[in-house]
């Protein structure tokens, strides 16, 4: 789906609403920054690529807009858009996981938790994937494993650079063992495209954990963490429970993982396109110069 | 003292107890009490087999957990020879919750590492329940990179609940280390033989717990998350473990069905405690036959298969007509 696209779907979406009284504040149209509370006009955050302009509050983002605001415009042509998954269980815990997986469809418009593709940035070419946590808390089951596979050999055989931007609590309980062994899977195809010498820079959005932080998340060259992002293996709540005994304030963040050594950087998204294309020069990509 | 047992076994413990408590009597010897003990022993033997006959998912758990189940130590002083272990990741310490070392499996020499748990209270906290730090993934990194470097085949014995959830774990990247060892155990040009002895909790589980051929023990279980953490993560609690550990498909026979493992070796009823000494003797049977087909592979080969097979684990629907999702 050509970027166009998405952006006309936003646009409806944010037109919908009725704005018939004056002093009722029309939904989407101002949003409330989780950060600083201060009220956001929507377009102006959608502009500043969903940071608040007033205290850099970092807003989720789904994975068309985040291609949107990481490639050059035009540039991105999706593949195995189609995949969809299947319930290899039966699993149905408080609803069955085909609900579950109708409802993200219907929230997200994607078929998955992750759109993969060919793209450019800043004119280099590179193969991209882009995880979205609206869809089931962006959790690597088949589907999601499976492109990611497909993307990263697809930038072996193509000798592209790899960039993956992850979101994701982790590996998706509802299709067991198969969502375990996707951490394998996809660590063996990353490692291969590494053998081969090829760059991948992976950025890490809100949140990165579970089964994506120890597998594909952690394996590139060059790992970017966006601020305040969580970041970590197990979740804090479990900690909490074995442990018995406080976290610290900052515990798991993009920046407690800066100082312990397990990023490279923490980028702003307003700088982050910028980076990405500056390491890409250094890494040695090749594309046209815009 | 009373004997450790699961609710699902008391009944059959306690009926064990008694029969016990009469033999240990004086008046043992005598006719009446022999018949009472003979039709008692009866009684243990048809109850022992309705209990432990068709085991439930959790129960089957429960087994996998159980403290007196043989450790990895015990499998590798039952099945190899002339062990030598190895310690430390070079970098932080030795992280007791994984062992490893060179070992000799029917003469051949071949690399070990496994998950290890305690015997008791104390050993356990030493290696904290087989929960291992970044530092014991690092370890068997380290222990991977030699198997590879002097072609010494690889066995690994899983048996966690899990990497050990913690702070320091986390700063000292837990996440990291397990892709890590990922990553390596896929390219590794030696045959990775894999045998599940008991529980396989998550990443911290596979990441030294996938490879050319996958066995588990019958009561063994391998699950991408604990049926308690499936409880609080999908009912808010409010579900219980025993639905979980049906739901996950995490036992032997329904992962062989999936075609995730190859074999499975049987335990006696009861689980593998009952009969340490067999169980690693058919286990050693299996390790034997499946080192011995690997070997015939070239280092290319055996690299290209193993990313083969990880490569079709997956269940999804390619250019759907009609997508089944959808009501």
């Amino acid at each position: 789906m050509p970027i166009g696209d998405w952006f006309k779907k936003q646009e409806r979406n944010t037109a919908r609403s009725p704005a018939v009284e004056k002093r009722i504040i029309p939904d989407g149209v101002w949003e409330k920054c989780k950060g600083c509370n201060e009220p956001l006009f929507v377009k102006e955050l959608e502009r500043n690529l969903k940071v608040c302009p007033k205290c850099f509050f970092h807003f989720p983002v789904s994975a068309y807009e985040r291609i949107y605001q990481l490639t050059d415009l035009h540039s991105f042509e999706e593949l195995w858009g189609d995949l969809i998954p299947g319930d290899p269980l039966g699993f149905a815990a408080n609803k069955p996981y085909i609900d579950s997986l109708a409802k993200a469809k219907d929230k997200t418009g994607l078929n998955e938790a992750v759109v993969c593709g060919r793209a450019r940035i800043d004119g280099f070419q590179v193969a991209i994937a882009v995880m979205d946590f609206g869809f089931i808390g962006g959790s690597m089951g088949s589907v999601v494993g499976e492109k990611i596979k497909r993307i990263t050999e697809l930038a072996t055989r193509e000798y592209l650079p790899l960039i993956i931007v992850c979101s994701s609590g982790g590996a998706r309980m509802q299709e067991g063992m198969i969502s375990l062994m996707q951490m394998a899977k996809t660590s063996a195809a990353i490692a291969r495209h590494q053998d081969q010498g090829l760059p991948y820079i992976s950025i890490l959005s809100h949140p990165t954990t579970g089964g994506v932080s120890a597998s594909f998340a952690t394996l590139a060259d060059i790992i970017i963490a966006e601020p305040h992002a969580l970041i970590g293996f197990t979740g804090a709540r479990v900690i909490e429970q074995t442990i018995r005994q406080k976290l610290p304030k900052d515990f798991q963040t993009a920046e407690f993982n800066l100082a312990h050594g397990m990023v490279d950087m923490v980028v702003n998204r307003l700088e982050l396109k910028r980076m990405v294309a500056r390491l890409l020069d250094y890494l040695g990509a090749s594309g046209v110069k815009e | 003292m009373r004997r450790f047992a699961y609710d699902f076994e008391r009944p059959l413990i306690e009926l064990e107890e008694k029969l016990d408590a009469i033999k240990r009597t004086e008046s043992a010897g005598k006719e009446d009490i022999a018949a009472q003990i003979a039709y008692l022993e009866k009684q243990i033997e048809k109850l022992r087999v309705r209990t432990y006959s068709n085991l439930t998912p959790w129960q089957k758990v429960q087994i996998a957990r159980h403290p007196d189940r043989p450790r990895t130590s015990d499998y590798i002083e039952a099945i190899f020879t002339d062990f030598i272990e190895l310690h430390g990741d070079r970098t932080f310490r030795d992280d007791l919750a994984i062992i490893g070392g060179f070992a000799r499996l029917d003469g051949a020499k071949v690399m070990v590492i496994g998950h290890q748990k305690g015997r008791n209270t104390k050993e356990n906290l030493l290696r904290q329940f087989g929960m291992p730090h970044p530092e014991g993934y690092r370890k068997a990194l380290r222990l991977m990179h030699l198997a590879n470097k002097y072609r010494l085949p690889l066995i690994t014995f899983v048996d966690t609940p899990g990497a050990y959830p913690g702070i320091e774990a986390e700063e000292r990247g837990q996440a990291t280390a397990i892709a890590q060892s990922l990553a390596e155990l896929s390219r590794l040009e030696v045959p990775v033989i894999v045998a599940n002895i008991g529980e396989g909790g998550s990443g911290g589980a596979l990441a030294i717990g996938f490879g050319d051929v996958m066995i588990m023990l019958e009561n063994s279980y391998y699950s991408v998350i604990t049926p308690e953490g499936c409880v609080s993560i999908l009912w808010n609690g409010e579900g219980n473990p025993e639905q979980a550990a049906s739901l996950l498909g995490l036992t032997a026979d329904r992962l062989k069905e999936l075609g995730i493992i190859d074999a499975i070796v049987k335990e006696p009823l009861g689980g593998a405690h009952h009969a340490p000494a067999l169980v690693a003797r058919d286990l050693k049977k299996e390790l034997v036959k499946a080192l011995k087909d690997l070997i015939k592979l070239n280092p290319k080969e055996l690299v290209e298969k193993r990313y083969a097979r990880l490569s079709q684990i997956g269940y999804y629907i390619e250019n759907p007509v009609e997508a089944p999702v959808e009501k």
